[in-house]
């Protein structure tokens, strides 16, 4: 039995690529499903492939105590979309470290939606964008607090940054709070590369596309510092970016 | 001669601020630039480097046989100038290793030279920090990120050690260093850019950094034109006279 094809109605799917979708929803309709037990957990490193479109939809679920942390790059060169749906049990604990990072008439999403169940979790959403050209990235966090998760500790951190004057970024972190002794703190923001940093590395004699990649790295790259055998996703993420610099 | 200045006008968003600067500085000799708040010290160093937004609209620079101002900033760069900076920039998420490491080789590559190894540049930033008095391990950490005023400075001299320019411009980089700061700064300029086939131009608003760093010339400017120019004597004239004296 497979899931309805969605429409731009649903808000998760606003941003969406349907054309691109449709061919391949098939394999997709159900999400692909990862149980991480009460006390155990799980790192995962998300490298994209070559293909021009690229869709991921995950549901994770964490036991009491249990740890995930995702890190994802999203870099297709037509349609890109990185789906995480997760839910947290007691004292359980989520981070996800991602970037969007394309030019051209890329469309990159992360979407995800995290959902406290139980007490005293946690969860991080560090999110990045660089997009150039007429590329759109867009990142849909909800986070839902269920009425009985007090102690609830979320963050989503999204940041973007816009090369040219055709791309575009759509930031919108959601909190949905049924409980009444939480922390759950939300930032965006979307920019463009700072004058002074470019005019400093040009100074120092590196050339405007290289001042720019460098710079772009310093926004991204810190995200996958922890990423176990880190180097593929890095070395990606850098050649992504050069690509657009 | 190295740097030769004639009848320099810039404007900054439109408004005059170099009013036909004309100055020339030989190789081995060390100019400083004084002068009050306001009067173009900065502008001359950022138009020199080539900061966007710095326009020229009179005049010419010539850095040895070319033309400064027909340059990209990272082509003088790899031409041999470099600009130390009033307020360093911070640009989190790069290290200062790695940020140095590719300025140096795009500088190389530039010339023609070859890159350095990675063993090669470790070592000369090493060698580099540890004359200016700064801790190697700050050098791992994103540029500028969470230094103070003085450890900016010191880290611009030691970039500037690390590029071995041969025309450094350097923008008040006295600013904000203690007395020992300012000594072991005055000796990295010497030891760096003292040298027959080297030149700089040190801006300054005070006369004490003159004290470490002896200049050749002292010029002073004022409303973006040089006033008056003399020997060192000058500046100990200005510290007794002020700036509205030696500029009537």
């Amino acid at each position: 039995m497979s899931a309805p094809f969605p429409t731009r109605k649903q808000e998760q799917w606003r941003y969406a690529d349907l054309e691109a979708l449709q061919p391949i929803w098939e394999q997709l309709a159900e999400p692909e499903s990862i149980a991480v037990l009460p006390g155990q957990s799980v790192e995962q490193v998300w490298v994209p492939g070559t293909d021009e479109v690229q869709v991921r939809r995950v549901q994770l679920v964490l036991g009491e105590g249990a740890k995930a942390r995702i890190f994802a790059l999203n870099t297709a060169a037509h349609y890109g979309r990185i789906e995480l749906g997760v839910t947290l049990a007691d004292d359980a604990d989520f981070e996800l470290f991602g970037a969007n990072i394309g030019g051209g008439s890329s469309n990159l999403e992360i979407v995800t939606n995290v959902r406290h169940d139980g007490q005293r979790g946690r969860s991080r959403q560090t999110v990045r964008s660089v997009l150039g050209g007429k590329a759109v990235g867009t990142y849909l966090g909800k986070v839902e607090v269920a009425r009985d998760a007090q102690k609830t500790d979320a963050e989503q951190s999204v940041k973007a940054l816009l090369l040219d004057r055709g791309a575009m970024a759509n930031c919108k972190p959601e909190l949905e709070i049924f409980a009444d002794d939480v922390k759950c703190a939300h930032g965006a923001s979307v920019g463009e590369l700072d004058a002074d940093q470019l005019f400093y590395a040009m100074s120092r004699a590196l050339d405007p596309a290289t001042a720019r990649a460098l710079l772009l790295e310093g926004f991204v790259m810190g995200l996958w510092d922890d990423a176990p055998a880190g180097e593929p996703i890095r070395d990606l993420a850098r050649a992504a970016l050069r690509a657009i610099a | 001669m190295m740097l030769k200045i004639d009848n320099l006008h810039a404007t900054v968003a439109e408004k005059p601020i170099l009013n036909g600067v004309s100055l020339a500085v030989p190789a081995g000799e060390v100019h400083a630039i004084m002068g009050p708040n306001g009067s173009g010290k900065s502008t001359l160093a950022y138009v020199l480097a080539g900061r966007p937004g710095y326009e020229v609209s009179e005049g010419s620079v010539r850095f040895e046989a070319r033309d400064l101002l027909a340059m990209e900033p990272h082509e003088r760069a790899a031409a041999g100038l470099f600009l130390g900076f009033q307020y360093p920039v911070e640009i989190p998420g790069v290290s200062m290793l790695q940020f140095l490491r590719e300025s140096l080789n795009a500088q190389r590559r530039a010339r023609g030279e070859d890159e350095l190894s990675g063993a090669e540049f470790i070592r000369l930033a090493r060698e580099q920090a540890t004359a200016l008095g700064m801790d190697v391990e700050m050098l791992k950490r994103s540029v500028n990120v969470g230094f103070s005023g003085g450890e900016k400075k010191r880290s611009e001299m030691v970039q500037m050690g690390i590029m071995g320019p041969r025309f450094a411009v350097l923008d008040e980089t006295d600013s904000g260093l203690d007395i020992d700061a300012l000594r072991t700064v005055g000796a990295g300029i010497n030891r760096i850019m003292r040298a027959p086939d080297k030149a700089v131009l040190l801006i300054t608003h005070y006369q004490r950094l003159l004290d470490y760093v002896k200049p050749d010339k002292v010029h002073v400017l004022s409303r973006g034109k040089i006033v008056r120019s003399g020997g060192p004597e000058l500046a100990h004239e200005l510290e007794l006279e002020g700036y509205a004296e030696a500029a009537a």
